[in-house]
């Protein structure tokens, strides 16, 4: 269970974006995280991987404060996360090299014990196999995005955090890997919290929708939309009304 | 490009030196043959190969000691913005002046032995790898360290898996672009206070003994020093940055 308590947080010198905010997410939901931009939804993401402190108030994971990155949880950007001088298979090695290089501290790397560097599985289950031996620049933004998933899954998470990982692609391979994220957090029992600023996207990922307005966000203004997560939902008339009604929040908190 | 391309581009060049050669006809300008046969009988049985290996060390030296020096020097300042603030007004100062006026300097403060020519070369290449490893360092996408981080990677994973492989190239490139002129500085630097070294080799040939065949000998082998250089480079690039040749 992800508990946010009472945050604050201000980047120094500026406003803050997050006041006395209260937040709370059970474990294997499907969230998505909407906002226009500068609504803080991606400084939420970062405070949740740990790579931003709160202000004040705290971040509980399992009855954990976060204040660090934590070895359980996975994080996918929306690009330049791989390194462009390592192949295909190198990248999506690297998080278990790191967890190697560090051994089972419990700080960079989970306590228990080192993990299997084999990595093909993974490749497989992504499609992306026959291009291990590939470089960044030689592939397409798509298979880009699938070898950050793999490299973060190799790491067996229970939390992924996703900003904007699809946003710079073909409307089908974004389609296509969102069905697929939708799928292998099922099947692994993860957490998901996605960012996205397309109200599609929203509507289509999130079980739960998180709309953050223009700071200070106070509180937590939440969408249920428990019918979603399969490719038919895009289909419906529910789906429909869910755009909708994001698009209308998002127009009230804008204008 | 081919070698193939390489090899008749020297061919070209041997052509146009005979022509020259036989055109102006005098011993100042030997023919190829004639400094071909001298440098092979200079490096067997004169100290052409002694001379050779002198100035060798000095470069393989004061390469090794810029690289080891300099790296670190340029990815901390690149990686560090309150350390670029203070060194890089110093570097911007610094970088321009060519370092062979150096070299009186450095003689008097260094004396006649290796280490002068060696400190004259490190000057060179130093400021050339600290830019261009600070700039590569700071290039890089904070999202990179983002995602590294979270995958749990702290400073020292971030150095072993980010840092010293992206200044790789840079190393690489500086090392191109400079090598050429420190082994021309090096010329310089072994014209005074020297015994070994082909700069002395090659003057001392030219103007004193005035064996020009043995002094194109000594040219050939400094040339040949700067191309070997260069070809080590190419050859480095393609062991240590593969991903740079992809397409």
């Amino acid at each position: 269970m992800i508990q946010i308590r009472s945050l604050t947080f201000n980047y120094s010198g500026h406003a803050p974006i997050f006041q006395a905010f209260n937040w709370t997410l059970n474990r294997g939901e499907t969230w998505a995280i909407i906002g226009s931009s500068g609504c803080g939804k991606t400084s939420l993401l970062y405070l949740l991987a740990g790579l931003l402190k709160p202000t004040s108030g705290e971040i509980l994971i399992d009855g954990e404060a976060i204040n660090r990155p934590r070895p359980g949880t996975g994080l996918i950007l929306q690009e330049y996360g791989l390194l462009p001088w390592s192949t295909v298979r190198q990248n999506a090695e690297l998080g278990l090299r790191v967890h190697n290089f560090y051994g089972p501290d419990g700080r960079h790397a989970p306590q228990t014990g080192r993990a299997s560097m084999d990595i093909m599985p993974w490749l497989e289950r992504l499609g992306i196999a026959h291009l291990a031996d590939k470089y960044p620049s030689q592939i397409s933004g798509g298979q880009r995005q699938r070898t950050a998933i793999a490299r973060t899954l190799a790491l067996h998470p229970d939390i992924l955090l996703m900003d904007e990982p699809f946003s710079s692609l073909d409307a089908v391979i974004r389609e296509d890997l969102q069905a697929l994220t939708l799928e292998l957090c099922r099947e692994q029992g993860i957490t998901l919290i996605m960012v996205t600023h397309t109200i599609e996207e929203a509507a289509m990922m999130g079980k739960k929708i998180l709309l953050l307005g223009a700071p200070p966000n106070t509180m937590p203004k939440v969408f249920e939309n428990a019918q979603s997560g399969s490719a038919e939902f895009r289909h419906t008339t529910e789906y429909l009304e869910m755009c909708k009604t994001l698009r209308k929040e998002l127009g009230n908190e804008t204008s | 490009m081919k070698r193939r391309d390489v090899l008749v581009a020297a061919l070209g060049l041997v052509i146009l030196w005979q022509a020259a050669a036989m055109l102006v006809n005098r011993s100042i300008l030997p023919t190829p043959l004639l400094v071909a046969r001298a440098f092979f009988s200079e490096l067997t049985t004169g100290l052409l190969g002694e001379h050779a290996l002198a100035s060798l060390w000095r470069v393989v030296a004061g390469t090794l000691l810029s690289v080891l020096t300099a790296v670190p020097a340029g990815l901390a300042i690149g990686g560090s913005a309150r350390l670029n603030r203070f060194a890089s007004p110093v570097i911007y100062l610094l970088y321009p002046i060519p370092k062979v006026v150096f070299v009186p300097v450095i003689l008097l403060f260094l004396g006649i032995g290796d280490a002068a020519k060696i400190a004259i070369i490190f000057l060179i290449l130093f400021f050339q790898i600290v830019v261009l490893v600070r700039d590569q360092a700071a290039a890089l996408p904070p999202q990179l360290f983002q995602s590294l981080r979270s995958l749990g990677a702290g400073r020292r994973a971030l150095f072993r898996f980010v840092y010293l492989p992206a200044s790789l190239p840079a190393i690489l490139t500086a090392l191109r672009q400079s090598v050429g002129t420190a082994v021309a500085v090096l010329y310089i630097a072994e014209l005074f206070a020297t015994q070994r070294g082909l700069g002395y080799y090659i003057y001392y040939n030219g103007s004193t003994l005035l064996n020009y065949p043995a002094m194109y000998a000594g040219v050939i082998a400094m040339s040949l020093l700067g191309l070997g250089l260069y070809f080590t480079v190419d050859w480095l690039e393609r062991i240590l940055c593969p991903w740079k040749f992809v397409s």
